[in-house]
């Protein structure tokens, strides 16, 4: 029996601030989460939205068609000025819904596929261990993100695109400029057609010089033009770059929190697989939300909610609920951590996960083995941690060894 | 049990395939979803309500026979 809604008062506004812990999530949402789990919240618009924070909510939302991605529609809450720029532009499949959204991602399954990617576990142990052999030569010390946590999702997203790794200043740096949450329009907008322009023109000079990555084949598949590959190409470059280089460096730095964890994993290296998916879990580094807008009148979770309803799904108190994950404020590599929504759920659930895990598994795995005296170089109260970007994380992780 | 897929659904996200390989396997072309066996053993059953829990586009169905 549905409830009527409370009152539309905003309590909280997005983004809120974190806590003394920089791996939990805010307070103010934590404390939303047990006191009214769907509630009101505003925006930096001055909008109102719905703060959605109980795993069971957020993955009934995220599976279900009647919430839309599609920022076309009315009342399509966007998280910054920046993300409402970007989306009165051409669409990704991110922001589009099926039918539309599964014929282009289709484009894509099979090149992030199980067995595809675990073909690619050499090449990326290969390049996981030249990366530390280069930092270890270089001293005792070195910063984790930028020496080894980045390059090396860095090079396996280019060499799986097709595109020159020598660009990687150029790539990164507007990879930035689209994940501040802070960013000025213009700044997203210029970035954003920078990166699409360049890889169009590096698509269009595939149709002579045909290579075996990702960019090629879709020149092959003749369904799409050079600005849409180009466009589909900025997409996945950006994700491929910044997630799994913070989860990698903000992984390093939780274990080095709990060092009776990081013992037991390396004690016990079959535990990688499980430690990677309670990591995701525990830090969740879509730390901002996820957006989508009721296209129907729903019931949810005993709340009624409008058609045309903003809907901001918080990843990172699901992932901590008690009711699916007890115990969920503490970081356990034994865990049974599978059902976490890190990667968020539904037909939108990241296309790259079987990459983003394996690069995670192999990336922890190789720091482990490699760096036993593995320590941090600076103290914890002075670390920059991503407050201000899309993706969570650090921006710099001093260690020594 | 017997195990129903819709590959119309599907979304190529690969649990089924880490969680249960003897049941479940992925398209070469396109990494969707193929069935391998739709009358699992008892020994694999678990697996495969693990596999339908966690698939992102609901698109393996379950009945019990």
């Amino acid at each position: 029996m549905a409830t009527a809604a409370p009152t539309p008062t905003p309590r909280l506004t997005a983004p809120a601030p974190r806590g003394a812990c920089p791996f939990a999530p805010p307070p103010a949402y934590q404390q939303a989460h047990r006191e009214e789990p769907i509630s009101r919240i505003s925006l930096w618009d001055g909008s109102t939205v719905w703060l959605v924070t109980r795993h069971q909510d957020v993955r009934a939302v995220l599976g279900d068609a009647r919430f839309s991605a599609d920022a076309v529609n009315p009342g399509f809450p966007f998280l910054s000025a920046g993300a409402r720029e970007l989306a009165s532009g051409k669409p990704t499949f991110i922001r589009m819904d099926d039918p539309e959204h599964a014929r282009l991602r289709r484009m894509l399954t099979g090149d992030f596929m199980i067995k595809k990617v675990e073909a690619l576990r050499p090449e990326i142990q290969r390049i996981a261990e030249e990366l530390l052999d280069k930092m270890i030569a270089g001293g005792s010390s070195a910063d984790l993100v930028r020496d080894f946590a980045l390059p090396l999702p860095s090079l396996v997203i280019c060499l799986l695109l097709g595109v020159p790794y020598e660009e990687h200043d150029f790539f990164q740096e507007c990879s930035r400029v689209l994940l501040r949450r802070d960013a000025d329009p213009a700044q997203v907008r210029a970035a954003q057609d920078s990166l699409v322009d360049y890889l169009a023109k590096l698509t269009e000079s595939k149709r002579t010089a045909p290579d075996d990555g990702i960019l090629s084949r879709l020149v092959a598949r003749g369904e799409l033009t050079a600005e849409e590959i180009g466009s589909m190409g900025r997409l996945l470059l950006v994700a491929g770059h910044e997630t799994t280089a913070n989860m990698t460096a903000l992984s390093v730095l939780a274990l080095l929190r709990n060092p009776e964890q990081l013992e037991r994993l390396r004690e016990h290296p079959e535990l990688i697989g499980g430690a990677v998916e309670e990591l995701l879990r525990y830090l969740t580094i879509v730390h901002s939300g996820l957006a989508r807008v009721a296209t129907e009148d729903v019931t949810l979770g005993g709340v009624e909610l409008r058609a045309g309803d903003g809907v901001i799904l918080m990843l990172n108190t699901a992932n901590r609920d008690e009711q699916e994950f007890p115990g969920g404020d503490d970081l356990d590599v034994s865990r049974d951590a599978r059902r976490h929504l890190a990667f968020g759920f539904g037909v939108h659930q990241c296309l790259g996960q079987p990459l983003a895990r394996l690069e995670l598994q192999i990336a922890l795995s190789t720091i482990l083995r490699r760096l036993p005296g593995l320590r941090l170089a600076a103290s914890f109260e002075e670390l920059r941690f991503r407050n201000e970007m899309l993706i969570y994380g650090v921006h710099e992780l001093p260690v020594a060894w | 049990m017997l195990v129903h897929i819709d590959q119309d659904k599907c979304c190529g996200a690969g649990h089924c395939v880490l969680a249960a390989p003897e049941v479940f396997d992925q398209r070469d072309e396109d990494g969707i979803v193929v069935l391998l066996d739709a009358r699992p053993p008892a020994e694999l059953q678990q697996a495969v309500r693990e596999a339908a829990d966690v698939c992102p586009a609901a698109a393996i169905r379950l009945e019990m026979v």
